[in-house]
């Protein structure tokens, strides 16, 4: 009846155990928090079920914010084992929960973190920029983001019952097979990432289909602003790569289902096949993070220095390329395996190509900056500590695109400080500068400024604090996932080093968090009265802040780039002429999404525990919600031109109210 | 206002075909990946049969021609709704069903007759790779039948709406998709397995 659940699955040990008191704990107290304010029925219309894409886009910035921590606090393990566990210390993790550890860190952090904060943004700015008011399928929408959630708890859920993989981030086989890995652990790992990668390949298709089908009247493709050219560039990316993950984790867990042979070691099967498939998915996919992050920095490099952005056209044509060279690279991922020096050279080559396009963005943020007004607020700090570690860290990447070196530094801790120094100064810093950009966009306030500089210089310090020292010891031998050391050969020192430099960022999320708190407590000192509190020069600025459920009462013509900025040119001095409303048509809330979202859980909790009676009734569910929604017509409200201009007045007028 | 909702109409059906447009894409890239598997493994018999002595390429070829026949059926289920003809479009849709479950019939044969033989997906890597690319095509195929089942209860209930007519236009997309696939399967995994 239950497969292979047993009361066996919940945790013994202390350390496991507290992870998942934390999990119940927190789940328990949101729950009973909302039943004593009251606030189911609140929740669920305004939230759960909408399919507007600025309230999706923030539960996916809660959720991925929520799990920015869970993943933060298995570094904070990983660095405390490293710096205790010399010669006879055994530091405070058993290796199998180290594994479990390093493994639960880096699929959070890419799949849980990064992928989320991408997501969010995207929904909550793409549609603004575009001058749209609304996603293409706003349905679809929310489908994804219950997926996404699905895996989210299935993830969590491990924590709970059963265990973790321990087959590291990427589950290479034979490890991950069914013979050395026969627990739960690794179909935890299969089911969380198939479920929401599927999510992710919808929103690919979603946000393509909105960029090409619904800018506003104007706006051809090279008057977009930029941040739109990197999310094309990326979603593009998304509905190229994830296919291939998706076929990927199917033919490990029919390995491990059904006795396949595909990655085993015997009868045929072919590990390094599983090598190969998974980083045709997975380079791609650093492109897939970091191209978004490119367009938010472009966007506040040109505000911030109140200058148009510089090669905007340069730009457009470095983030194909680098589309487009992300495809052509996976093999740097093991040069070791043996292809041999022509297919090592080859990929070599490739590799340190991709140095050019992103040098040409670099050199053209630089000379945005140059001859610019530029003011330095926190986004701005984000942007120049992203333009030194982003070329820290790519020179590094170009140092092991040669593969004589790769030979020297593969699988070391130079490796892994290489891409944190690519993920967290690039994508994470990325993705900061812009949730302090738009924040007002999207809340209606501007957050503290001086907490945000605190915790720009605690993240930067302590960022460098923890990766210098592990490029240095990787080149003195050190490699990754070592859960003990030999006291003899003198890495204790360089690894304290680092541990404290987590300390250190630990300090800037504390910063961030107090800077969350005070600037909700001081919000009407710090309120965005004009929609436009920097300036700015694209559409998401010209409608009022928060933006209004149709994001804007008239679509706003475009002639040129940087559209809103032109807006404001012309009309200096004349007072903005008033423009008749008309209807606008909204889709309904549906809870279809989040059901979706729910048996979609229930196969991946079924397959995972054998427990296949339930696998069947999330399939059967989600084919019936599938024919309830299709049959149905199309469910939508529509907003009198009446109800559109009492809506507006309202939002300028709570405008006027706050700025008196 | 009439006009607005027309053309609000005609924007939606092209984001709707561009939207399932990539979505075909993606699951192109997803049979791509398959076949690359599958070349990689087609060598890996691990002592066991190879393509060349499991495959009979007749009974393949009449699985190609239902399949190809009901690509041509379900263009005509098209046309006969373009000619706005209700019953037909029924018509040529139940025996694009029909020739559809005749090719999965032949297909779920091959394999159970396989698995009976002692040649399931657990003998080696090869066959782990034939079962799952041919499969793969075999679920899609299960899942455009079940489509068209329920095209065939919309029409005969609700009649030849704009609803029904873009349904139809997806499903037809799908269906030919499916057969293009299905060529490659016969190319690639009977007729090149058969000769060497």
């Amino acid at each position: 009846m239950l497969g292979n659940l047993t009361l066996d699955a919940l945790p013994h040990d202390p350390i496991a155990g507290g992870g998942a008191a934390m999990v119940v704990g927190g789940g328990l107290t949101i729950v009973i928090a909302l039943f004593v304010t009251k606030r189911w029925t609140w929740l669920w219309k305004e939230w759960l079920t909408s399919l507007d894409p600025k309230r999706i886009g923030i539960m996916y910035l809660i959720v991925a914010l929520a799990m920015l921590l869970r993943g933060f606090a298995d570094a904070l393990m990983i660095r405390t084992q490293q710096a205790l566990a010399s010669g006879d210390a055994a530091g405070i993790l058993t290796s199998d929960h180290f594994q479990q550890v390093f493994s639960a860190h880096g699929t959070i952090m890419i799949f849980f973190v990064a992928m989320g904060l991408i997501f969010g943004i995207i929904n909550l700015i793409l549609p603004l920029q575009l001058g749209s008011r609304d996603v293409a399928f706003p349905f679809l929408n929310s489908v994804s983001f219950w997926l996404f959630i699905a895996g989210f708890i299935l993830i969590n859920a491990s924590l709970v019952i059963g265990e973790f993989s321990a087959a590291g981030w990427l589950a290479y086989p034979p490890l991950s097979g069914i013979e050395y890995s026969p627990g739960v652990g690794v179909d935890y790992w299969i089911w969380a990432l198939q479920i929401s990668g599927i999510g992710s390949l919808l929103s690919g298709i979603n946000f393509m289909v909105t960029i090409f089908k619904m800018r506003a009247p104007g706006m051809t493709l090279m008057k977009m602003p930029i941040f739109a050219w990197s999310v094309l560039c990326s979603m593009s990316l998304v509905a190229f790569a994830f296919p291939i993950l998706t076929v990927t984790l199917t033919l490990l867990s029919l390995d491990r289902l059904l006795g396949m042979h595909f990655f085993t070691s015997d009868m045929g099967g072919n590990p390094m096949m599983y090598i190969n498939l998974i980083w045709a998915w997975g380079h791609p996919e650093v492109y897939i993070l970091v191209l978004p992050a490119f367009g938010i920095f472009s966007e506040i490099v040109a505000t911030f220095s109140s200058k148009r952005l510089f090669g905007y056209a340069s730009m457009v044509w470095a983030l194909g390329a680098i589309t487009v060279l992300s495809f052509i690279v996976w093999l740097h991922h093991f040069f070791t395996m043996g292809a041999g020096a022509n297919v090592n050279a080859f990929f070599g080559i490739m590799t340190a190509v991709i140095a050019i396009p992103t040098g040409v963005k670099i050199f053209n943020w630089l000379f945005t900056m140059y001859g610019g007004r530029i003011r330095f607020t926190t986004p701005m700090l984000w942007f120049m500590g992203f333009v030194v570690t982003f070329t820290l860290g790519g020179v590094t990447g170009v140092l092991m695109s040669v593969p004589a070196i790769d030979f020297q530094v593969h699988n070391s801790l130079f490796l892994i400080a290489h891409f944190h120094t690519m993920i967290i100064g690039g994508v994470v810093f990325g993705f900061f500068a812009g949730f302090t950009y738009w924040f007002p966009k999207i809340f209606g306030f501007k957050l503290n400024e001086r907490l945000g500089v605190y915790a720009f210089w605690l993240w930067l310090i302590g960022f460098l604090m923890a990766f210098v020292p592990l490029y240095i010891l990787g080149l003195m031998g050190a490699t990754r996932r070592l859960d003990h050391y030999d006291a003899s050969l003198g890495w204790q020192g360089l690894f304290v080093v680092a541990g404290i430099g987590v300390l250190v960022l630990g300090l800037g999320v504390l910063c961030q968090i107090a800077q969350l708190v005070v600037s909700i407590r001081q919000r009407n000192q710090n309120r965005d009265t004009t929609g436009d509190p920097w300036g700015g020069r694209t559409l998401e600025w010209a409608t009022p802040s928060p933006a209004p459920i149709y994001n804007f009462a008239q679509v706003p013509e475009v002639t040129s780039r940087d559209a809103f900025w032109m807006m404001k040119e012309r009309q200096r001095g004349a007072s903005a002429p008033r423009k008749s409303f008309s209807p606008i048509t909204i889709p309904n809330n549906s809870s279809l999404g989040v059901a979706i979202g729910m048996l979609s859980f229930l196969i991946g909790f079924g397959l995972i525990w054998h427990i296949f009676w339930l696998a069947c009734v999330g399939i059967v569910g989600i084919i019936i919600v599938i024919l309830i929604r299709t049959t149905g017509d199309e469910d939508e409200t529509e907003l009198s031109a009446v109800e559109v201009e009492r809506i507006d007045a309202a939002a300028r007028h709570e405008t006027r109210k706050k700025r008196a | 206002m009439v006009l607005s909702h027309a053309r609000e109409r005609i924007e939606s059906d092209i984001k709707v075909t561009l939207g399932f447009w990539l979505y075909l894409m993606t699951d192109c890239i997803l049979f791509a990946t398959l076949f690359a598997v599958y070349v990689v493994m087609q060598p890996a018999t691990a002592g066991g049969p190879s393509g060349a002595e499991l495959f009979d390429l007749p009974f393949v070829l009449g699985e190609t021609l239902l399949l190809l026949f009901s690509s041509f059926t379900c263009g005509l289920a098209l046309l006969a709704a373009r000619a706005r003809s209700k019953n037909q479009t029924i018509a040529w849709l139940l025996v694009t069903v029909g020739l559809g479950c005749a090719f999965l019939s032949m297909e779920l044969y091959e394999f159970i007759h396989l698995i009976n033989e002692g040649f399931g997906w657990q003998r080696s890597g090869f066959l782990s790779a034939f079962f799952v690319l041919v499969g793969t095509h075999g679920l899609h195929i299960l899942v455009g039948i079940l489509w068209a089942v329920t095209m065939i209860v919309r029409l005969s209930r609700e009649g030849l709406t704009h609803s029904t007519n873009r349904k139809l236009t997806l499903f037809s997309m799908f269906w030919h998709f499916l057969d293009v696939i299905w060529i490659f399967i016969f190319t690639i995994v009977y007729m090149i397995g058969a000769i060497s």
